[in-house]
Parts: structure tokens; sequence; C-alpha cells
């Protein structure tokens, strides 16, 4: 990587109108960093919808499989229960542990794959950190191809900066 | 900058602030050494949780004999603990969930906190009914493990081990979608901080989180999907805690309306207890600015939607019992009403459906004194919901010579103040070092800075 320019913003329309724009005039958006998740910005950016929804309803259906399976083998077959007369696989009666179990597994199984997909962990030492992001400033970041076009495509953005920068991540 | 034009709604956050303001506004309280009304009420919270502990130590030391429970009443006091917190409990759910999927953006002001409460208030929840099993440090008896027992398994039929698993489940859902809605804001104390414990502490704790709007799309996608799952999550909990009344043949607990009227009467006492929480936080921390009129107002008129649910299921209740010409069911009903603890009965209607009544008038629901004193009437009304629906049925079962009266004992009282000790205490400590208000989902919906001035509600 050659180096990439930094443009930073103090409001929400500037960000996605000039994400907007490099996009427009073909300049690779390495990230835009923001203090929250702002609307739009996925689209300007040209990002696809995230596949973790299937994530959750693998281990969603995972955990219902499980919950039922183990609910039928051991009320079942490993240890047959007489409970008030009824069948030993009185399957409604294992629904409510099923659903809880498919939340559960759902859930965590979501939050791990985020975490994993993102690559975030605990003590993880923040990269490419940009002063103000988590706070009040709006961050893109563009590959330094050709810097007069990037230039020109943020000067109507009201930039509060623009720095170039030859390694990606020196804060 | 143009001004925004309210035509429709006031803003969501009072006062123009910037993104600055609220990051300062928000973490000034953490900031600053606590002041002398905290140290106060966590001193206090602090000795009612010392208490707690000190009542259920004797308890444990001496057995379940020290509760006033006897040969009919086995579940008192304990079980109506327990079916109040967890009603506490759901309101912050509701908040978080439910109104995070209708797009009610008045949310973002009072969600962190009331997730926060949820989480104490299953923790003090859980805890009832670990200790009544008399021995609680046999209470991994209930996880279905490989045991030297048979293995003996579980019955996966009780609605009981099904409480165990909508319980746990529950409080780690609850737990996870809290603290994924805290990432970014972790990173924003980080940020805040050059060096000392926070920085360290909150960069540990914030995974490294650095803004990238990589992260901030799949959180979006994550944030929602958690919120599909704890909404029906939040009704399976309390629908499955009526179960463990319905499921029983007793006359007054078995009808087939308890899971509605047991959610809504959750939603019902939570939203109580939020505002009655949101109603000192807003004062003492300072941020009249964040949770306004607009959202004690929006809260009042859930709590009086709710009320008039559970007004309606004591209706049905009633006119079910006469109508099943069932004698014993007509006789609870009797008995519930001018029985002996008819008096309670009289609380509990007067507390949840004639005094809400007032939330009709916007003149109440904008006076924040009173909200406040009309929210303690509804926690109160609904502690004594579940006393009157648990105990009046157990005094008087099928057969008049089992019949027996219930007194709580002081270790019972103890043991209850106890577990508001223990809820207070971790939610002054909350207030204390996490910011109440989600940070980064407030400057979402600011006015500033967007073509459409974040009017939509």
């Amino acid at each position: 990587m050659t180096g990439v320019i930094v443009v930073s913003f103090a409001r929400e329309e500037d960000i996605v109108t000039a994400t907007r724009e490099a996009r427009k005039r073909g300049l690779h958006i390495v990230d835009v960093y923001t203090p929250y998740a702002v609307h739009g910005l996925d689209e300007a950016m040209g990002l696809g919808p995230s596949r973790l929804s299937w994530a959750c309803f693998f281990f969603g259906l995972l955990g219902v499989t499980l919950a039922f399976v183990f609910q039928f083998w051991t009320t079942a077959v490993d240890w047959p229960l007489n409970v008030g007369g009824k069948p030993w696989n009185s399957l409604p009666a294992f629904v409510p542990v099923a659903f809880e179990l498919m939340v559960l597994l759902g859930g965590l199984g979501l939050v791990f794959t985020f975490f994993l997909r993102c690559k975030l962990f605990p003590g993880k030492q923040p990269v490419d950190e940009f002063e103000g992001v988590t706070s009040n400033s709006f961050v893109l970041v563009v590959q330094n191809t050709d810097a007069d076009t990037a230039l020109s495509a943020f000067q109507d953005c009201n930039a509060v900066y623009v720095e170039k920068r030859n390694e990606q991540g020196a804060a | 900058m143009q001004k925004p034009d309210f035509v429709l709604d006031p803003p969501l956050v009072a006062g123009n602030k910037t993104l600055l303001d609220v990051t300062d506004d928000v973490c000034a309280p953490l900031e600053g050494r606590p002041t002398v009304l905290w140290w106060t009420a966590f001193i206090a919270a602090l000795s009612l949780l010392a208490l707690g502990v000190a009542a259920v130590s004797y308890q444990l030391a001496m057995g379940i004999g020290t509760w006033g429970l006897n040969k009919s009443v086995g579940w008192a006091f304990d079980i109506t603990n327990f079916v109040f917190w967890i009603g506490i409990g759901h309101a912050g759910t509701l908040i978080s969930a439910i109104l995070f999927l209708f797009r009610q953006k008045w949310r973002t002001a009072v969600n962190r906190s009331a997730e926060a409460m949820t989480i104490f208030a299953v923790m003090c929840a859980g805890l009832f009914p670990v200790i009544h099993m008399g021995r609680p440090w046999l209470f991994f008896w209930m996880v279905p493990y490989p045991n030297t027992r048979g293995p003996l398994w579980i019955n996966f039929s009780s609605a009981l081990t099904w409480d165990f698993f909508a319980i746990s489940t529950y409080f780690l859902i609850s737990l996870t979608f809290w603290y994924v809605g805290l990432l970014p804001d972790l990173a924003t104390i980080r940020d805040r901080h050059r060096f000392g414990w926070r920085r360290q502490l909150m960069g540990f704790f914030c995974l490294g989180w650095n803004g990238s709007y990589r992260t901030w799309h799949r959180y979006e996608l994550v944030y929602l999907l958690l919120a599909g799952l704890a909404t029906p999550l939040v009704v399976s909990v309390h629908s499955i805690v009526s179960t463990d009344f319905a499921t029983a043949v007793l006359p007054g607990w078995h009808t087939t309306i308890f899971p509605p009227y047991f959610v809504a009467g959750a939603i019902f006492s939570g939203m109580a207890m939020v505002l009655t929480l949101m109603l000192i936080a807003r004062k003492v921390m300072h941020l009249e600015d964040y949770i306004t009129v607009r959202h004690v107002d929006a809260m009042a008129k859930l709590v009086l939607t709710t009320s008039c649910m559970v007004g309606l299921a004591y209706t049905i209740e009633f006119f079910t019992a006469f109508r099943s010409a069932d004698f014993y069911e007509v006789r609870a009903f009797v008995n519930r009403l001018v029985g002996p603890l008819g008096w309670g009965f009289g609380i509990m209607v007067l507390c949840n459906v004639l005094l809400p009544q007032l939330f009709w008038f916007r003149r109440v629901r904008v006076n924040l004194v009173l909200v406040w004193i009309l929210s303690l009437f509804v926690n109160v009304g609904m502690w004594f919901e579940r006393f009157i629906i648990i105990v009046t049925s157990l005094e008087r079962d099928f057969l008049p010579s089992s019949w027996a009266n219930y007194a709580p004992t002081t270790i019972e009282i103890a043991t209850l103040l106890g577990s508001f000790g223990l809820f207070f205490t971790c939610f002054l400590l909350f207030c204390r070092f996490l910011p109440t208000i989600a940070i980064a989902e407030i400057k979402g919906v600011l006015a500033i800075g967007r073509p459409h001035g974040g009017t939509a509600a």
C-alpha cells in the first residue's frame, strides 16, 4: 500500500456526501470511522448486507435440534419417566426448553461470530485509532491512488482536515 | 445552521446538544467524585444488603423452618419476591428490544439503565428459588449433567424445569445484549483518558473497538437480531413463570389466562420501576436534557395501557370463575375478595387499576413528582398482586381441614429488604462506573448535522 488519505468531518451529512463522492470517483475506500452507526453510510460505502444472520439461524437451529434430541433421549430412551401417565415422548412438553435453547445458542453464537468476524477480543489494542472518532468526528480513509482526484472530491464537503499518511494505522 | 422545524414532535434531546456535549454530559457523572447523596444512597443500599445476607445466612443455618410456611402454604413470600423481581426485569427488555423493533426512538434515553435494571432484577429473582431449595449448594442438580445417580435426568415435563432454563437464558441473553450495546460507549470512555485505570479497564472490555464502519454495519445487524430474539424470549419467560402456577390444579391458579396476564403485569410493574429509578437519576445526574418530560409522558402512557390490561385480567378472572360454576373456583375468588387477605386484594386493585387511571390526564403525566409517587404505588400494588395470587389460593384449598393462615416472619421480610439492597447496590455502582445513557445511540437521534433534523420518533 502506497499510503492513505485521511479526511475528517464534523457532521454526519458531510461524511455521507464525501463517502458517496469518493466512491463515485472510483477511489478505494479503506474504511470510515464514526462515533455512531450513521444510517445510509453502508449504501454510500457500497457494503452489501452482512451474512451474520445466517450464523444466527444456524446456531438457533442447532439449539432447537440439540434440545429436542436430548430431551427425547433422556425422557424416552435413557431413563423413561412416567409423568402423570403421559407418553414418554410427550413432545409438546419439550417445546419451552427447546425454545429457550434456540434463543440462547442463537444469541450467543451470533455474538461470538460477530466478535470473530470483526476480530474483537478482550484486551485488544485498537488499530487505526483516529482522534475523536468515538466522540465527535467522522473520518474517511481512502487509498492514495491519485491525490488530486481525492482532494477535489472532498472540496465541497466541509472537511475539517485532510492528511496524507504513508503507512496506514499510524495514529 | 438552519433551525429545525418541530411541527410534529419536540426533539428527543433538549438544549441543542452537539456530539461532544453528549459525550461530556453522559461521562461527567462517571468522572467526578461521587456526591454525598450517592454515598448516602450507597451506604443505605449496602446496609439493606448486609441485612439480607444476615437473614439468608441464618435461614441456611437453621433451615426453611425460619419462614412462616406451614402445611398448606408451601410457597409464599419467597416465590412472591421471585415473580416480583422477574417482572421488574421485563420492562428493560421491553424498552431495549420491543421498542427497538417498533422504531420508538425515544427509547435511546432510557434503554441502557433499563437493561441494567433487568440484569440486577433477574439476579435478585434468581436468588429466591435457590435459597428456597434449603440446600442451595446442590443447585446444580437442576442442570442435566451425567451423574452417578443413574444417570437420573431432570424432569423436562415440569414447569419448574422450564423456568430454570427460561430464567438462565433470559439472564445470559440480557447480559449479552447489554454488553454488546455498551461496546462503543466503553471505547468512548477509553478514548477520553490517555492514562489511568479507566483507559486500562474500559480498553480491555471494549474489545479494541475503533469506530470502524465495517464493524458498525455488522453491529447494527447483530443488535437487530438480538432484539428479535429477546422479544419472544421476554414473553416466554413470564409465560413460563405463570405456568409454575397454571399447571397446578389449585383453584385460582389453574387458568389459561395466566400467561398473557403475567406478561402484561410484568411490563406494568417494570415500567413503574423504570420511572421510579429514572426520575431520580435524571435529577441527581443532571440528565434533564436527555430524559425529558416527553420520555416520562411516553412511559406513563405505557403504564396506563398495561394497567388497563391488568385490570381487564382481574375482571376476567372473576368472570371466568363465576361462569365456570365450579364450586371451588367460585369459592377461591370469593375468598380472594372478602377472605382473610381481602385487604391485600383491595391494595392491589387500588394501586394497579384505580390509581394509574390518573395517567389519562396529561397534566398528571407531565407532573414528575406525581408520576414518581404513582410509580411507587404501582410497585407496591404489583408486589401485592403476586402475594395475593400465591397465598390466597394456598391458604384455602379443597379441604377445610387443611386451611391455614400465613404470616411472614421477620427473616422473610429481611430477605425481601435484602433483595432491594442488592438491587440498589448494583444499580448505584452501575451509575458510578458505566454510562447510564447509550452515548452512541443517543447521538443517532440528535437534531444536529442531519437533513431531517432528527425529529421523527
